[in-house]
């Protein structure tokens, strides 16, 4: 197994898919702990309109331009989003549908109009990623490590600065925001920089890993860490932990699970992790010591 | 000690948006240091208006001043304990998590929770008789557990005026009694309580003043002034508990 091939090919993905998944557990336990894991699902459709503008500003499928414009409609989104809430007095889901209805039919129209057929854009790239076309020339080697491994690393450095630095100030204005803010604890600063980290999060990850398995990704191992513990910290790590092992186990599934069965071909990654993600969620929704439904069950008979 | 009004409340006025009514008009009071006082009135009188208006999370017309500047001067010295309705009880964190929410703006941006704070909060969870259940998730504790959490994270907070929304609301006598019995202490160290409260009797006995509202600030004195029968009469309509 730890062939050249091994150090070329899945190595590079399996560091891309791990990255992205610490990542999103760590931002998504608070989305989940907000109520608003939703919004992930949104954003997953509302970068369109800013891809296709990347695509067209640049007049090709350049990373940088098409990055900058999924970011800007994201953050035109949240925004969209909290604005339809405060003004118009929508509550949340309502406006969420308003919004990622919106702006993805606004990104159809943009590719139409814009691009025609000029461009080639994939729909399956942008739902599964392009995980199975990562490789790494020369592993270890700086100048051949595939962009998405740098971009989800930096990411990771500043995610984790942000949570450590601001952990304090972060508990309290998920858990009370109307006292945080009597207190002056910046709740809508911290706030604004966590939609534009969850933003960011978000498109360096569909970016490789396709948007299935970032929804995936965002919500299961934060909600599964949920019904595991009782403190804010442990649910922290623990969602990263479980996204780590989510990850690998599905990478594995996916690589080996159908030739071990005497299938041809193995299966999409991405697609796998997003399963084990979800079966990961459901056991412990049945089995957790505290809250599993089943455990409980147990405990009033015995 | 703060030798300005802790509260001056004038022409309080809250409306919420698209509606024509006011909530709330024209309150105006003034709370002293080292004062109880009982904000009572029929439902939908406007008690919890009163408080949100006063500390801002609302919109509202009129002026008021906290220890005689603006409430963003003064943020640290003022604690608020919500509603239980308005928390999310299945929050992964523990009675002392919470009591040592109220340590954080002393704590300070970038620091972090030392070993003296939990201590410190600690001291705070046994004055509401919770030291044993420090560790415990909030949600697994009764309702009275829960709203002694709170009063420990304003007693940490070490607040010189504290606002009460309901907290005597569906928890047993002991806790009552503990709360009553807090609310004295902190009497005597000169800090000013405003507590919004539906039960007549008790609020006779502990308060050292009331607002009577409703719509609008019916009476304001001692509890046997604005308690009286006429008042009660024209604020419940006869109906008196």
């Amino acid at each position: 197994m730890l062939s050249e091939t091994f150090f070329i090919v899945d190595f590079p993905a399996l560091l891309i898919v791990i990255l992205a998944s610490i990542l999103c557990a760590l931002m998504g336990s608070f989305l989940v702990l907000r109520k608003e894991a939703v919004m992930v699902d949104a954003l997953s459709h509302s970068v369109l309109p800013g891809i296709v503008m990347g695509v067209y500003l640049s007049g090709s499928f350049s990373i940088l331009y098409v990055m900058g414009g999924a970011t800007l409609s994201c953050l035109i989104a949240v925004l969209g989003v909290y604005a339809l809430q405060r003004y118009a007095r929508i509550e949340q889901g309502a406006a969420i549908g308003t919004v990622f209805t919106t702006m993805f039919a606004l990104g159809v129209v943009f590719l139409e109009t814009y691009i025609g057929g000029r461009v080639h854009l994939d729909t399956q790239h942008v739902l599964y990623g392009a995980l199975e076309l990562t490789y790494w020339a020369n592993p270890f080697e700086w100048d051949s490590m595939p962009m998405q491994i740098k971009t989800l690393s930096v990411m990771l450095v500043i995610t984790l600065a942000f949570m450590i630095v601001f952990f304090k100030e972060l508990r309290v204005s998920t858990f009370d925001p109307l006292y945080a803010e009597l207190q002056g604890q910046y709740v809508t600063a911290l706030h604004l920089i966590q939609i534009l980290l969850t933003a960011l999060i978000a498109v360096s990850c569909f970016e490789a890993t396709g948007s299935i398995l970032v929804i995936s990704l965002f919500v299961c191992p934060a909600a599964s860490a949920r019904m595991l513990c009782d403190r804010m910290e442990t649910q922290m790590w623990l969602s990263a932990i479980i996204g780590i092992f989510c990850a690998i186990t599905g990478y594995f599934c996916a690589g080996f699970l159908p030739l071990a069965l005497g299938f041809e071909h193995s299966i999409n990654a991405a697609a796998m992790i997003a399963v084990i993600c979800g079966i990961f969620l459901v056991l412990s929704m049945l089995f957790s010591p505290a809250y599993g439904v089943i455990t409980q069950k147990k405990k009033l008979f015995n | 000690m703060n030798i300005f009004m802790p509260l001056i409340v004038k022409d309080l006025s809250c409306r919420y948006a698209g509606q024509h009514d006011d909530v709330l008009s024209n309150v105006s009071f003034v709370a002293n240091s080292g004062e109880i006082i009982g904000v009572l009135g029929p439902n939908g009188a406007g008690k919890s208006t009163l408080i949100k208006g006063v500390l801002d999370l609302i919109p509202h017309e009129g002026e008021v001043k906290f220890f005689g500047g603006a409430l963003k001067d003064h943020k640290t010295k003022i604690a608020y304990i919500p509603q239980r309705s308005s928390i999310d009880w299945q929050f992964p964190v523990s009675a002392l998590d919470v009591c040592l929410m109220g340590m954080y703006p002393r704590i300070g941006l970038l620091k972090r929770i030392t070993k003296a704070n939990r201590e410190e909060a600690m001291s705070y969870l046994e004055q509401v008789k919770l030291a044993d259940y420090a560790r415990k998730q909030i949600g697994s504790l009764s309702g009275g557990q829960q709203q002694r959490v709170f009063m420990a994270r304003a007693l940490a907070q070490d607040a010189d005026l504290l606002f009460l929304d309901e907290p005597m609301a569906g928890i047993d006598q002991t806790t009552q009694d503990l709360l009553f019995t807090l609310f004295k202490d902190l009497k005597a160290k000169g800090k000013t309580i405003l507590i919004v409260h539906h039960h007549l009797q008790s609020a006779k006995e502990h308060f050292d003043r009331i607002l009577l509202i409703n719509k609008i600030l019916i009476s304001d004195g001692p509890p046997n002034e604005t308690l009286s029968q006429e008042n009660l009469a024209a604020v419940y309509g006869g109906i008196t508990a």
